[in-house]
């Protein structure tokens, strides 16, 4: 038996407005962003005169191609070294499992919840400490650490469903471990590191929290941690101030909209599992 | 505790977490045994070898700056000057001092507007239409529901600081409908400012909610609704008997990773109000790092991190108990 016809209905209609609701912000801002930038703008009107040029001028006087690379340069530092130390610790730990493995599980696993705000008093003066403050590797280290029992947890939960024949077949085949886990073992996990890969560079390039409080320069921030620097540099003018924060969301959604297949499964994947 | 040390191994990588865009923070999950397995010698060294990275990693920035938060928390220390050692003064401080009490109460009414609001929507829209269909339509409800994902939250709170101006959209829409009345500046007004910043939460977690939910609501097996239809149960019978049940492991991992949000909320809170007016929207990360950071009582701050912890796991772990009950 089908859901009733009114039921579906009605259920549609929410959908939409849930849909529209989502937008309406994101719509919001766009029409903020092309109102002239020197007048306090009105909510959702019509562009009839759209000013693209404040887009132009936003990115200018943001300093925004700066900061997309500041951010970039955080992104290569903590995505890829993360993806390999985590498919290590999780081949380690899903195909290997040594003996007290569980128990360095449950030691990743504790982490899960930590709020970063909890942390970020210590990782300040740890940071001095080192040295690194004010550099992107205050920022770049810490989340290295701070992804890691996610990123563990992700791929130790690939490895535990890679059928065991698999590597105790190559096992007899005379293979060394090494060989085993780079011929056999890296190639089926390619959709989990992608999945993976995905998550942690928004994690990563949305950054806020930690940027904003171990570099006091907004210029070699992550772009999302430069927003409070715009929100300085622009407070005179929220058409500017809009047109900065849309060219920020940008790469984010871009790169969504190109892997977001990958994404939403990656996304979903724990749940429906469990 | 004995594992079993022959037959199959049972887990399959069950309680996966679910991850969000916004946060990397995920549920806490009981780990199912493995079965043991005979890696002794090359195996075992190979393994412990493979973990020392992410170990080293985690324990540098995660253990260690936890343990000296843990130290910090005892002391009372300016940042730079000499420290000196009080006892738990900074713990009674926490949870005695009013400002303090005061934003740990703003983070718990948050998880009003970041968990049931959400979760809430998602239920009634997953009930109300079952299943997504397949199709461009589904894809694009999909792909839109998620963008609040992707988008920084940094970023989520100046659009919704706009949204809500005296001159922003929703004044616009009220005027329209003709509730010029009860216009204002949302975020500046003391009585609506906390439900305006956690309505931008329900913005944020409202998409990911919904299509976990309908994802789920999917795959219970249709014959139990037949079956309770043909029962003549009503749409409230079948959703407390089959809906809601069927849903358990999905509700849990959302619950916890909504009210994380809510608890730790900041990015948000930063951009769209940086706590105020006066206290009204001050919430524990915004404590934390105003006491920590302007006011310089790098102990009392640490001692707030080691109770906002506590707190998370106060609420997540029964979560956790409670989703694995009548498994």
């Amino acid at each position: 038996m089908r859901t009733s016809r009114s039921e579906l209905f009605l259920g549609r209609l929410l959908l939409a407005v849930a849909i529209i609701l989502t937008l309406l912000p994101l719509i919001s801002m766009l029409s903020a962003a092309l109102q002239p930038a020197d007048r306090n703008p009105t909510g959702l009107v019509w562009p009839t005169d759209p000013q693209w040029g404040n887009f132009v001028t936003a990115f200018e006087v943001g300093n925004v191609w700066r900061l997309m690379q500041s951010s970039a340069f955080i992104v290569l530092g903590v995505v890829p070294a993360s993806l390999l130390i985590a498919t290590l610790a999780g081949y380690a730990l899903g195909t290997l499992a040594p003996k007290g493995g569980r128990a360095i599980l449950i030691f990743f696993v504790a982490g899960l919840t930590i709020p970063f705000e909890a942390l970020i008093i210590p990782l300040y003066y740890q940071s001095q400490a080192m040295g690194t403050l004010n550099t992107q590797w205050a920022v770049i280290f810490p989340l290295l650490g701070l992804f890691m029992p996610f990123s563990v947890f992700w791929m130790r939960a690939h490895f535990i469903n890679v059928p065991k024949e698999l590597s105790e077949a190559s096992r007899v085949d005379g293979a060394s471990i090494w060989q085993e886990f780079r011929q056999i073992q890296l190639p089926l996990a390619v959709p989990a590191l992608s999945a993976l890969a995905i998550l942690l560079f928004l994690w990563t390039w949305n950054q806020f929290l930690l940027p904003v409080v171990l570099i006091a320069n907004p210029l070699d921030r992550t772009v999302a941690g430069a927003l409070t620097f715009f929100q300085g540099q622009y407070s005179l003018s929220i058409p500017l101030l809009n047109a900065g924060a849309l060219l920020i969301i940008t790469p984010a959604i871009i790169v969504f909209l190109i892997f977001q297949r990958q994404f939403v499964r990656a996304l979903l994947q724990g749940a429906v599992k469990g | 505790m004995k594992e079993a040390t022959t037959g199959p191994v049972r887990d399959t990588g069950q309680g996966e977490p679910v991850a969000t865009g916004s946060a990397p923070t995920g549920p806490v999950v009981a780990i199912p045994k493995q079965g043991k397995r005979k890696s002794v010698g090359r195996a075992g060294y190979a393994a412990w070898l493979m973990l020392l990275p992410a170990l080293a990693v985690y324990i540098g920035f995660v253990i260690f700056p936890m343990l000296m938060g843990l130290q910090y928390s005892f002391y009372d220390w300016n940042g730079v000057g000499a420290s000196t050692f009080v006892g738990i003064a900074n713990y009674t401080e926490v949870l005695t001092n009013p400002v303090l009490l005061g934003s740990i109460l703003n983070a718990i009414t948050l998880i009003i507007f970041f968990t049931l609001i959400p979760i809430g929507t998602g239920l009634m829209l997953a009930s109300l239409i079952r299943s997504m269909r397949q199709g461009p339509a589904a894809s694009a409800a999909q792909t839109i529901l998620f963008l609040p994902q992707i988008v920084p939250l940094a970023a989520a709170g100046i659009a919704w600081a706009w949204m809500y101006a005296q001159t922003g959209t929703v004044n616009q829409f009220l005027n329209a409908i003709g509730l010029g009345g009860i216009t204002r500046s949302w975020l500046a007004d003391y009585n609506t400012a906390l439900p305006a910043v956690g309505l931008i939460g329900s913005w944020v977690l409202t998409g990911l909610c919904t299509v976990l939910l309908l994802t789920g609501i999917g795959k219970i097996d249709s014959s139990l609704y037949e079956a309770v239809r043909l029962d003549g149960a009503g749409w409230w019978r079948e959703f407390f008997t089959v809906t809601l049940p069927g849903l358990k492991q999905e509700i849990a991992v959302l619950a916890t990773l909504t009210i994380i949000a809510a608890l730790s909320s900041f990015d948000i809170v930063y951009t769209s109000t940086q706590g105020g007016p006066g206290r009204a929207t001050l919430v524990p990360g915004i404590s934390i790092f105003r006491i920590g950071f302007t006011q310089s009582d790098v102990g009392l701050a640490s001692a707030f991190g080691m109770v906002l912890m506590v707190i998370v796991l106060l609420v997540v772990l029964p979560i956790q108990r409670l989703s694995k009950v009548n498994d």
